[in-house]
């Protein structure tokens, strides 16, 4: 018993890098999202530069949870990004395109020039946060894997309804997120219309979320079976209720930085709950649900499991010690100034 | 085409674009610390204006190092899946410390080095500075520890599992000390401190032939100088230990080096040369004996010929060959410059040949050249094997994946980053040209 602890830790532990991920890259893919809502080119460099220091930083959440899902459950990391080969292409040309069109968008002034990255900004935060939906959703539904963890299937069987709601759900709450972020962040005539969104875009991941809950509860018996089995973990999605209602109170009170908050924790919570469905599965296959990757088979060894946990145990605190203080360096209204983006 | 080439292929040309990137930011991470250093010690605002200036220019590098790595972080898993489940036991934790210990440094002090200047005290701002050079390093340790286990593998033993053998690990510091870490490891970061020196070289050169900012560009020239000087010695020194570890550890990729065929003693060192595959010959020019001499203090210190290893245990010698060979020339190149350079400029005479100022603005290209030579030359040196003598590169791809998708890929890759280098070098030349700006000199409050 004794070496498996360490794996159901490190389920956690890529749980947890990868919902600092949703909750750090998830604004500022929101902003992405709504970027071209801003029409004029200071509101666009206002919205750059509201998420101009720290995207980069929130990004090495994906590459850390990567690296540690590569090390903790190296079945994991090659079913799934062979697997979904065309689709992680797919992200992984969005993440460049959109780092790369932060950064130099505002370099030159031309018109079209802009007009061109501001469109590659957007639209890329908007598909890459689709296909991290669509992915979670295809880990959830299942996919055809055959033994020795092989995948047996292409893109096409990847799009199906179920994915795509995830999908557009990601977007949602990221759009939801992001909105809240833009608040914060802004002053002025601007800051009464970003206020603006924030109501829709609640609306629109709300609407998303029951019919996603329903989805779920409806066509996935392996999702719903630990909460049958153990009551008190329907405490989960109560509290996930509580924090995504107390955000358009918040909203309404003018406490703009408990909203976000909030919608911080509703998004913590929503993987929480997504993990309590899947464990211990990482991805399930569907129809023979043996072949299924879970914590157990699929990860390294215990030593290795033991070493990586000194070193998130040495590293992690540290970095998010740092993090905290770079956030509170740049606390506040966005100003423009010679150095900005 | 097969899956195996275009995914080798596929590699090749992510690596090689994202790694004309690193090196800059690793060198000019290191030349930053310098020129912030001297401003807080001296005070002079022309070293304010340095280090706002080159940040500006860090700054556009770094963008396009991340955006090309990301990528890097996931083709283990979606193009060599294989790999990824027979390694991943060893090979996934050092990629997960980078992460942990080296992007999130580097990346989150960024935001401070670009956008602090008003918001933390020059102090705060310096150390910053020396945690975004430092992040940069540690991330070139990882990534190397990585490489070199995969060159020399160590603390491994190979375990049956449900889903067939894959390496553990036995110890860590076992595999992260393994033999060829260190001697690398010395290596690739000397060489990127060369790249990032001779860049800052090139574009002060540049406003030294214009005319421009000319006290602003000879301070510029001074630091850089100092670190290219010593980086490129360090280099020959540290280059020739590299040559002896491989000649322990990789005989049959030092034989293709120099394309040594027969084993025996007094073998030669090729100063520039075309090996003749066919005939299992070099021709050009040779100096008898010394690479018996260079490798074990001897002439007869006898060398392995490829011949020792059956043609499907060999790597292809000519492109070994003459990655290797001009590697080592541009190395004896860059001394040169850089010693030239330091004498001439401390008799104050450097700046006075436009000819010469001309092949310092174009020097900058020798680094990066070198560098690319450098990893052609250790990785096809190491083929046909991805796991020196424990896995061959033919069996560490994805099984899952067809041709056409990697050729999908491939295309889709190639053009991205080849008009993603189109817009670096046009941003790069409108930054350069715009120049250091007035209000980079240090707010008035700060100078005494
Ligand atoms: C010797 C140095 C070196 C080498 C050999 C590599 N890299 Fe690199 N990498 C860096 C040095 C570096 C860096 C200096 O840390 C970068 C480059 C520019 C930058 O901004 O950070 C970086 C960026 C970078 C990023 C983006 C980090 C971020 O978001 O901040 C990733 C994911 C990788 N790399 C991954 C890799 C992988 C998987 C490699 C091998 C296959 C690799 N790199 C080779
Ligand atoms: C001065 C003479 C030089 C010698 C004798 C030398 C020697 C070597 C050797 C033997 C290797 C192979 C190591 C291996 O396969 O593990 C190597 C690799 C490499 N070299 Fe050089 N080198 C020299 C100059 C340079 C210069 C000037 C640069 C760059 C500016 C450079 C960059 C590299 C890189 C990036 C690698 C691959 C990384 C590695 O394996 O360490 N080298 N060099
Ligand atoms: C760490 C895991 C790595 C793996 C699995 C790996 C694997 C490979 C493979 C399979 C190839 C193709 C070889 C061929 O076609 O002959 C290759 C080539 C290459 N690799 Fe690596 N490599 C790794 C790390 C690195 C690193 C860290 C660098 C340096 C930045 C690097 C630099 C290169 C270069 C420059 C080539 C091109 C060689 C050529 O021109 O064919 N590799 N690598």
């Amino acid at each position: 018993m004794g070496s498996e602890l360490y794996n159901v830790i490190w389920y956690a532990l890529v749980g947890i890098l990868l919902t600092g991920y949703a909750i750090l890259d998830g604004f500022d893919l929101g902003t992405g999202a709504l970027h071209l809502l801003a029409r004029s080119d200071r509101d666009r460099r206002v919205f750059l530069n509201a998420i101009g220091p720290f995207w980069d930083g929130n990004q090495v959440w994906l590459v850390t949870g990567g690296g540690a899902l590569f090390a903790a459950f190296p079945h994991v990391y090659a079913t799934a990004f062979s697997g979904f080969y065309v689709a992680f292409i797919l992200l992984l040309f969005m993440l460049i395109f959109r780092g790369v069109s932060i950064h130099v968008r505002s370099l030159r002034a031309g018109r079209a020039w802009r007009a061109f990255w501001d469109w590659a900004f957007s639209a890329s935060s908007v598909i890459a946060s689709l296909l991290i939906g669509v992915a979670l959703g295809n880990v959830a539904w299942g996919v055809p894997i055959e033994a020795g963890f092989r995948y047996r299937g292409d893109l096409l069987q990847q799009i199906h309804p179920y994915s795509l709601l995830t999908g557009i759900m990601v977007v949602a709450v990221f759009m939801m997120h992001g909105a809240i972020y833009l608040v914060m962040k802004t002053e002025g005539d601007l800051n009464q219309r970003v206020r603006g969104w924030v109501r829709p875009c609640i609306i629109f991941f709300v609407l998303m979320y029951a019919v996603t809950t329903l989805a779920t509860l409806l066509y996935l018996e392996h999702m719903a079976e630990p909460f049958r089995r153990q009551p008190l973990l329907f405490l989960v999605p109560a509290l996930n209720v509580l924090a995504i209602a107390n955000i358009p109170r918040e909203m309404h009170l003018g406490r703009e930085v408990r909203a976000f908050t909030s919608s911080a924790v509703a998004m913590a919570l929503l993987l929480l709950l997504f993990g309590l469905g899947m464990f211990p599965e990482l991805i399930h296959s569907r129809p023979d649900v043996a072949n299924s990757l879970t914590a157990y088979n699929a990860s390294s060894s215990p030593l290795t499991l033991k070493t990586m946990l000194v070193m998130a145990a040495i590293g992690m605190p540290l970095v998010i010690g740092y993090t905290i203080h770079i956030y509170r360096v740049f606390k506040g209204k966005v100003k423009l100034d010679s150095m900005s983006y | 085409m097969d899956m195996v080439l275009l995914s080798r292929i596929q590699f090749a040309v992510t690596i090689g674009f994202h790694y004309f990137y690193p090196p800059l930011s690793i060198g000019l991470g290191l030349v930053l610390v310098l020129m912030e250093g001297l401003y807080l010690r001296t005070r002079n605002p022309l070293y304010h204006q340095l280090t706002r200036f080159w940040v500006r220019i860090f700054g556009l590098i770094f963008a396009f190092g991340v955006g090309t790595g990301i990528v890097m972080e996931f083709e283990f898993g979606t193009n060599w899946s294989r790999y990824a489940r027979f390694v991943g036991d060893i090979f996934g934790s050092p990629l997960a410390a980078e992460g942990i210990f080296a992007f999130f440094l580097e990346s989150g002090f960024l935001a401070v080095l670009l956008f602090g200047w008003e918001r933390v005290s020059p102090r705060l701002h310096f150390f910053s500075t020396v945690m975004v050079c430092l992040g940069a390093h540690f991330s070139a340790i990882w990534i190397i520890v990585a490489n070199s286990w995969m060159q020399t593998p160590t603390a491994y033993r190979i375990v049956e599992t449900a889903v067939g053998p894959r390496a553990e690990i036995t110890s860590f510091w076992g595999a992260v000390l393994n033999p060829s870490t260190g001697d690398r490891l010395v290596h690739t970061l000397l060489g990127a401190w060369q790249a990032g020196a001779f860049f800052v070289i090139s574009v002060a050169a540049y406003y030294l032939l214009k005319r421009r900012h000319e006290a602003f560009a000879r301070a510029s020239i001074r630091v850089a100088l100092a670190v290219a000087a010593v980086a490129s010695l360090g280099q020959l020194v540290s280059g020739h230990s590299n040559a002896v570890m491989v000649a322990e550890h990789q005989p049959a990729k030092l034989a293709a080096f120099e394309g040594i065929y027969e084993t025996g003693a007094s073998a030669d060192l090729t100063i520039v040369g075309w090996v003749d595959e066919e005939n299992r010959t070099v021709r050009g020019i040779k100096i008898p004996g010394l690479l018996s001499w260079l490798v074990g203090g001897g002439t007869d210190t006898v060398i392995r010929g490829l011949d020792e290893w059956p043609a499907s245990d060999r790597p292809p010698v000519q492109l070994t060959f003459q990655s290797y060979h001009w590697m080592v020339a541009i190395g004896m190149v860059l001394i040169a410059l850089a010693w030239g350079g330091a004498l001439l400029a401390w008799r104050g005479q450097l700046f006075r040949w436009r000819w010469l100022l001309w092949i310092y603005v174009l020097a900058v290209l020798l680094p990066q050249a070198a560098n690319q030579l450098g990893w052609a030359a250790a990785e096809v040196g190491r083929q046909p094997w991805i796991v020196y003598e424990l896995m061959r590169t033919a069996d560490a791809t994805s099984d899952t994946v067809t041709a056409g998708q990697v050729l999908f890929s491939l295309i889709l890759f190639t053009v991205i980053y080849l008009a993603l280098f189109v817009v670096f070098i046009v941003l790069l030349d409108q930054k350069v040209r715009k120049g250091p700006l007035p209000e980079d000199l240090p707010p008035v409050a700060e100078v005494r």
